[in-house]
């Protein structure tokens, strides 16, 4: 009788608050020892953290955003069309910036505020396409290489004789084989790209191929492939992002260089390279100069953007700069 | 000793392959480039005669051993539409010396500068002179070169009034092209050895010879610098080696008439001889700074052994 009593008793003085759920504190929690750490969550932290690279972040995105909306906004004129003036039904050439032509005409009378937007969609295009391309074929090729030694001297081999051979060469022989294009432009970018990316990869895998616990998967039988993809590739997130975001503008610069060399793409596809050296033949002149700097400035905004932001990106998914 | 013999030889066959696959493709081109602007005039035979003249229709096996013939010998040929029936090393040889005057100078210039300022971005990290340098460095990195160039050579004329194209007679004219070839050769120098430096300032050494009270210069100097110079060294031999391959946008630009863009015009006006005799040449110096650049690495850190022996892998 007493004992139940008892009972009763303590059911009564227990304190019902120690039974709800306690909040979630970090802090506290990591003063027991337990983490919830998780790798792209503190990434993404670490990387707000850094201003500039945010208002950069927000910069491009708008700016991409921008040139893939632009051509359905109300008002804007067709980066190919030849405009006429209406009174002496004469071209608009060299149209100095005005309220019709936001960033004036070009020596043809094309719009240049058009065209520097679908420009700059070509070319983001291109780098965009070209860097993923790179990723896949860099990797792969890189990984096989870094990490099968029966194919190290073969590969290296063949490493040394394609880097050896002029990029010229393989352009012109490619565009002659294929139409001058945007494909083209890009498969050309891709055939001499890769090979960097594969031997970035090749060197950082040999680097971390033998540590114990790759030893400890191989002794245990893990096939090659399973290695790669859950033991090495994972290590190489932060850098391979990187290289990618890297490539970018990379390929915005090589795109300029060709045209800059007269074998980029055909002068009826806006691109920046184009429009670069379509003001480049008139910077002489300081009326006309702006048909310069529109385009400059825009490709400076994008490859200094997307370059600041690979770099901290990179910084942020290596797992020693987190908390 | 032996380590540099294999490789010498390895090299060789390296080159070989390149050559021979450059002379295929080369072959490979469609046939309009070796006539130029009168390919359109000419009839059939006229044609004809003027590609067996020049031994282009023979089987592609002959004339591959006729140039090894040749080359063995030591004779690179006659260049077929850049300058026709001028030896390909009297075109070459004034060409290189002036791209390597050029280089020479901005590479010079782009050490000392860039190193004393990669040195005072590491010594300061994180503060003004850092981020200050880091600007550049990006700017320098990220912004296609031609577009800085083009702005260079639009203001500064004008600004400081200085001649707009090469002259041979006049110094000044010297100024913008190497300030151009070595703004982007300063980022790079200032980048990597920022980056060695402080990688090498964390190290226990540099502890150990604050503790023993050496004075923060002399640690920079003597210890961290030396440290964060080797891996840069590799590249040293081989960056200089190729300042006699010029700078295309630079040299055209400025119309200096270095070998920058002598490819791209050799290739595309289809001179077979003097783009093989380039690319052999463009491919051994790779290859050669390459050697030489882990040699001088061996030697200025004495820890590091060339050649297979030693090493876990």
């Amino acid at each position: 009788m007493t004992s139940k009593k008892i009972i009763n008793n303590m059911a009564d003085n227990i304190d019902p608050s120690l039974f709800e759920f306690a909040d979630y504190d970090q802090s506290k929690g990591e003063l027991t020892g337990y983490s919830n750490y998780s790798f792209w969550r503190s990434t993404v932290q670490v990387f707000m953290k850094n201003k500039v690279a945010v208002a950069l972040l927000v910069l491009i995105a708008c700016v991409v955003l921008f040139t893939l909306v632009q051509p359905y906004l109300p008002g804007q004129k067709s980066p190919t069309q030849i405009y006429n003036n209406p009174e002496t039904n004469l071209q608009f050439r060299n149209v100095q910036p005005n309220n019709e032509f936001w960033f004036g005409t070009n020596s043809i009378g094309q719009d240049l505020w058009a065209r520097i937007w679908s420009g700059t969609r070509t070319s983001l295009f291109i780098g965009v396409a070209v860097g993923l391309f790179e990723a896949v074929v860099g990797i792969t090729i890189g990984a096989l290489w870094g990490y099968v030694r029966k194919l190290d001297a073969i590969i290296t081999e063949i490493y040394n004789v394609w880097d050896n051979i002029p990029t010229t060469v393989v352009l012109i022989i490619l565009t002659y084989i294929m139409k001058p294009s945007i494909p083209t432009i890009i498969f050309a970018m891709c055939m001499t790209g890769w090979l960097q990316m594969a031997r970035f990869v090749r060197n950082l895998i040999i680097i971390i191929r033998d540590r114990e616990y790759n030893l400890a998967s191989r002794c245990l039988g893990t096939p090659t492939s399973r290695i790669i993809t859950k033991n090495l590739l994972p290590y190489l997130v932060s850098v391979i992002m990187l290289r990618m975001a890297l490539a970018i503008p990379a390929a915005i610069g090589n795109e300029v260089f060709l045209s800059y060399i007269g074998m980029g793409l055909p002068v009826d596809i806006p691109s920046l390279g184009n429009l670069i050296n379509e003001g480049r033949a008139l910077m002489m002149d300081p009326s006309q100069r702006y048909q310069l700097f529109f385009p400059a400035a825009v490709i400076s905004v994008v490859t200094i953007s997307f370059y600041v932001i690979g770099n901290v990106f990179a910084d942020s998914a290596d797992p020693r700069n987190h908390v | 000793m032996k380590y540099v013999l294999i490789r010498l030889l390895r090299s060789v066959l390296t080159l070989v392959i390149v050559v021979t696959v450059v002379f295929l493709l080369m072959r490979m081109m469609p046939i309009e480039g070796y006539f130029g602007a009168s390919f359109d005039k000419l009839d059939e035979a006229q044609k004809t005669a003027k590609l067996e003249n020049l031994g282009l229709l023979d089987p592609w096996y002959i004339q591959l051993k006729n140039f090894y013939n040749d080359l063995i010998k030591g004779d690179f040929g006659e260049s077929i539409t850049y300058r026709p029936k001028v030896a390909i090393t009297k075109i070459l040889g004034e060409k290189l010396i002036t791209s390597l005057r050029f280089g020479m100078a901005s590479l010079g210039i782009s050490l000392v500068v860039g190193l004393s300022l990669g040195v005072l971005m590491a010594r300061y990290k994180g503060k003004f002179w850092d981020k200050l340098g880091t600007c550049y460095v990006v700017g320098a990195n990220a912004v296609p070169v031609v577009i800085y160039y083009l702005l260079i050579q639009v203001f500064f004329t004008q600004i400081f009034n200085l001649p707009l194209l090469y002259d041979k007679t006049d110094p000044k004219s010297w100024i913008l092209p190497v300030f151009c070839l070595s703004l982007v050769n300063i980022a790079y120098y200032a980048m990597w050895i920022r980056r060695y430096m402080v990688d090498e300032l964390n190290k226990d050494y540099v502890r150990l010879a604050r503790a023993k009270g050496l004075k923060n210069k002399e640690i920079m100097i003597r210890h961290v610098m030396r440290n964060a110079f080797v891996p840069m060294a590799q590249y040293l031999p081989a960056s200089i080696l190729y300042t006699v391959s010029g700078s295309i946008y630079v040299e055209s630009l400025f119309s200096i008439p270095g070998t920058g863009g002598l490819l791209v015009t050799a290739i595309q006006r289809q001179d077979n001889t003097l783009v093989q005799a380039l690319v052999l040449l463009y491919s051994s110096i790779g290859i050669i700074g390459l050697m030489l650049g882990d040699i001088l690495m061996a030697t200025f850190d004495p820890r590091i052994k060339l050649g297979n022996e030693g090493g876990s892998r």
